[in-house]
C-alpha cells in the first residue's frame, strides 16, 4: 500500500501537518500504522476542511470554497482551496529535504538543508493573497476547458518563511537572470517520473520583492500537506499556480522559464482581445502576471431573508493584484447607483482588504447585493464578464448575493 | 444355573448398548450446538426481529459497474451509448468529475484528446475516439450562459442578527 510506505517513511512530524492536529498518545503507534484519518477518502477529513466545502474532482484533487467560508480576516485551513495539478507527494521526508539552486543564471549551484534555510535567513510572516487563475471560469461562454470553479478558489492567510531574495543574494546571481521557475516533489497524473506536474516561475523583479517567500509556516504552524509541506513559494497577487507547493529546487534562467504549464495556452490570455469563442494562436498568448481587482462579499451567505425596516450588515474583501484597492462600493439596483463601504488597508502590501457597509433597503422585494471594487489605478471590476479567452481565466466579474426583504 | 448366568449376561449387554445408545445421542446432540454456535455464535436465527436484509451480502465485484437511475454509480456518468469505453479510456488518470464539468463541442474535445495524446501520456484512442467524442457532446453538451446567468439554487433562510 502506497499510504502505508508513505506513514512509515515520513516523520510524525508530516503527519501532524497532513491531520492539521497534533496525534495524542503517537509515540504508542505502532511503526507502520496508518491513522485512521488517513485511511479515509472522505477528503473533507482528509485535508480538514468544511464541510461546506465543493469537491470539483478527486484525481486530481481540486478543492473550493464557498464566498461564506472566506469570512474570516485571514483564513484557516478548513476554508482553503484545494488546486493539484499532479498527484500529492505521498514520501515526504523532512529530515532530508534540501532545497537546489540552479539555472543558467547562478553563479554556482548551492544546495540548502531545510534547517540550514530556516537558521541562516531571516525570517518574516505576512498576510497574502493566492487566487487561482481559473477561478470563475464556470461563467465564461462558450465554456473554457479545466477545473470549473466559480468563486471559491482565493484565500488570504498568513505565511511565514524567507525571502528568496535572501537566498539567490547567498547563491550569487549573474546580471542576465530573466526569471526563476520552481521544481517540485509532486508526482505527474500519468504516474511517468520524467514528466512534472507543474513547473511554474516569475520574472526576477518579482523574485526580488519583499513579499515573495519561501514560506514553511502556515497560519503560525506546518504548512498542510496540500498546501506544500514542507516548503513552497508564496508570490502574493499572481496566478497561485506561481506559488509552487512541494519545493525542492528552483532554476534561476536566462531565458523567460520553459517549464510544464509555462508556455502554449497554460496560465495564459490572449495578448490582443479576441471576440468570444475565437481561435487564439500559442504565439498570441501572453503570460498572466499581477491578477486582476476582485472583492467577494462573505456575510451574509446568499439567500438572507430579513423583515422590512432592518439594516443589512454586509463585510467581505477585495484585492487587486500588485495593486492595493482604493475604494469598494456596492449597489442594490444592479449598477444604478452605487454607495461607498467601508475599506481597511491591508495588514501588509499584497494581503487582501476588508470592506464593511449597513445597507437600508427601500421597500420589501427581492434585491440582489452587488460588490464593486477599484484599484490604486482606478480600474474596477466588469457587472459583466470580463474579455473571453480560451482558458477561461481573470473573471473578476462583481460578486452578487440575493436578499429577500419580507 | 447356565441359563441364569446367560439370561443376567444378555441383560447386562442390553443395559450397556442402551447406554451407549443414550451417551452417542448426548454427545451428537452436543456437538450439533456447538457446531451451531460457532458458526452462528449470536444465535441470530433464533431471534426474529433481524431483519433479513442484513444478511445478504453481495459481492463487492457485481457492484463495480452498477447503474442506479441512469448513472454509473462508480464514476457518475451518464449510461448511454459510449459510456464504458469512455470510463475505460478516461478515467485512468484524472477523475470523470473533471470530464463531466467540462462542456465541449466535437471540436475542442478534438483538440483536448491531441493535447492529452502530447503532453499527459494519453494512448491512441483509435475508433474508440469518435464513440468517447459522441457520447460526450451527446451527453454533456455546452450550455448558453450568456454574459452573466441569473442566480439560482438560492438556499432562502431568516437572517438573525
Amino acid at each position: 500500500m502506497k499510504r502505508r510506505s508513505f506513514v512509515a517513511k515520513s516523520s510524525l512530524g508530516g503527519l501532524v501537518a497532513l491531520l492539521g492536529v497534533e496525534i495524542v498518545f503517537k509515540e504508542l503507534m505502532p511503526e507502520g500504522y496508518t491513522p485512521v484519518a488517513l485511511q479515509d477518502s472522505d477528503p473533507f477529513k482528509l485535508f480538514n476542511k468544511d464541510k461546506d466545502m465543493v469537491v470539483l474532482n478527486d484525481k486530481p484533487w481540486n478543492i473550493e470554497a464557498q464566498a461564506h467560508l472566506l469570512d474570516d480576516k485571514v483564513t484557516p485551513n478548513k476554508s482553503i482551496f484545494v488546486r493539484n495539478n499532479g498527484l500529492i507527494p505521498e514520501n515526504i521526508d523532512v529530515e532530508n529535504w534540501t532545497l537546489t539552486i540552479d539555472g543558467e543564471s547562478v553563479k554556482q549551484e548551492k544546495t540548502y538543508s531545510l534547517s540550514e534555510l530556516k537558521s541562516k535567513f531571516k525570517h518574516h510572516t505576512y498576510q497574502l493573497t493566492l487566487e487561482c487563475g481559473g477561478n470563475g471560469r464556470s461563467e465564461f461562454d462558450p465554456p473554457a476547458k479545466g477545473n470549473q470553479w466559480t468563486i471559491g478558489a482565493v484565500y488570504c492567510a498568513s505565511w511565514t518563511g524567507i525571502r528568496l531574495r535572501d537566498v539567490l543574494e547567498d547563491v550569487g546571481i549573474k546580471d542576465d537572470a530573466v526569471y526563476f521557475g520552481y521544481h517540485a516533489a509532486d508526482v505527474h497524473l500519468s504516474r511517468d517520473p520524467t514528466k512534472e506536474p507543474i513547473s511554474r516561475g516569475a520574472p526576477m523583479s518579482k523574485a526580488l520583492q519583499d513579499e515573495t517567500i519561501l514560506a514553511f509556516k502556515m497560519n503560525g504552524e506546518d504548512i498542510p500537506l496540500a498546501h506544500g509541506y514542507p516548503l513552497r513559494v508564496i508570490a502574493g497577487g499572481w496566478p497561485a499556480s506561481v506559488s509552487g507547493k512541494w519545493l525542492q529546487r528552483i532554476s534561476i534562467r536566462n531565458i523567460v522559464h520553459d517549464g510544464t504549464k509555462m508556455t502554449g495556452t497554460a496560465y495564459r490570455v490572449p495578448c490582443k482581445p479576441v471576440a468570444p469563442g475565437e481561435k487564439v494562436a500559442d504565439e498570441d498568448m501572453c503570460i498572466i502576471e499581477s491578477m486582476p481587482v476582485k472583492s467577494l462579499i462573505t456575510y451574509p451567505k446568499t439567500g438572507a431573508t430579513l423583515s422590512k425596516g432592518k439594516k443589512l450588515n454586509i463585510r467581505g474583501h477585495a484585492w487587486a493584484g500588485e495593486l492595493e484597492v482604493a475604494k469598494v462600493e456596492y449597489s442594490i439596483d444592479f449598477g444604478a447607483t452605487w454607495s461607498s463601504c467601508i475599506l481597511e488597508k491591508p495588514a501588509n502590501r499584497l494581503a487582501w482588504q476588508h470592506f464593511s457597509a449597513a445597507i437600508s433597503f427601500p421597500q420589501e422585494g427581492y434585491y440582489e447585493v452587488w460588490a464593486k471594487a477599484t484599484d490604486s489605478n482606478g480600474v474596477s471590476q466588469p457587472m459583466l464578464l470580463p474579455g473571453w479567452n480560451p482558458k477561461g481565466y481573470l473573471n473578476n466579474a462583481c460578486h452578487r448575493i440575493a436578499v429577500k426583504i419580507a | 444355573m447356565k441359563k441364569q448366568n446367560h439370561d443376567k449376561l444378555k441383560r447386562d449387554f442390553q443395559e450397556l448398548y442402551r447406554k451407549t445408545i443414550l451417551a452417542c445421542a448426548v454427545i451428537g446432540i452436543g456437538a450439533i450446538i456447538l457446531v451451531y454456535l460457532i458458526v452462528d455464535p449470536g444465535l441470530s436465527a433464533l431471534k426474529t426481529d433481524v431483519p433479513q436484509t442484513e444478511l445478504v451480502s453481495v459481492p463487492e465485484d457485481d457492484d463495480y459497474d452498477k447503474i442506479e437511475n441512469g448513472i454509473h454509480v462508480r464514476t457518475g456518468f451518464i449510461d448511454a451509448p459510449g459510456m464504458m469505453v469512455t470510463v475505460q479510456n478516461c478515467t485512468n488518470c484524472h477523475s470523470a468529475k473533471l470530464v463531466m464539468q467540462n462542456r465541449m463541442n466535437e471540436e475542442r474535445w478534438k483538440s483536448t484528446i491531441k493535447w492529452m495524446q502530447e503532453t499527459q501520456n494519453l494512448w491512441d484512442l483509435g475508433e474508440n475516439e469518435a464513440v468517447i467524442i459522441n457520447y460526450l457532446v451527446t451527453n454533456y453538451p455546452p450550455k448558453k450562459v450568456g454574459r452573466r446567468a441569473v442566480l439560482t439554487d438560492i438556499e432562502w433562510y431568516q437572517l438573525e442578527e
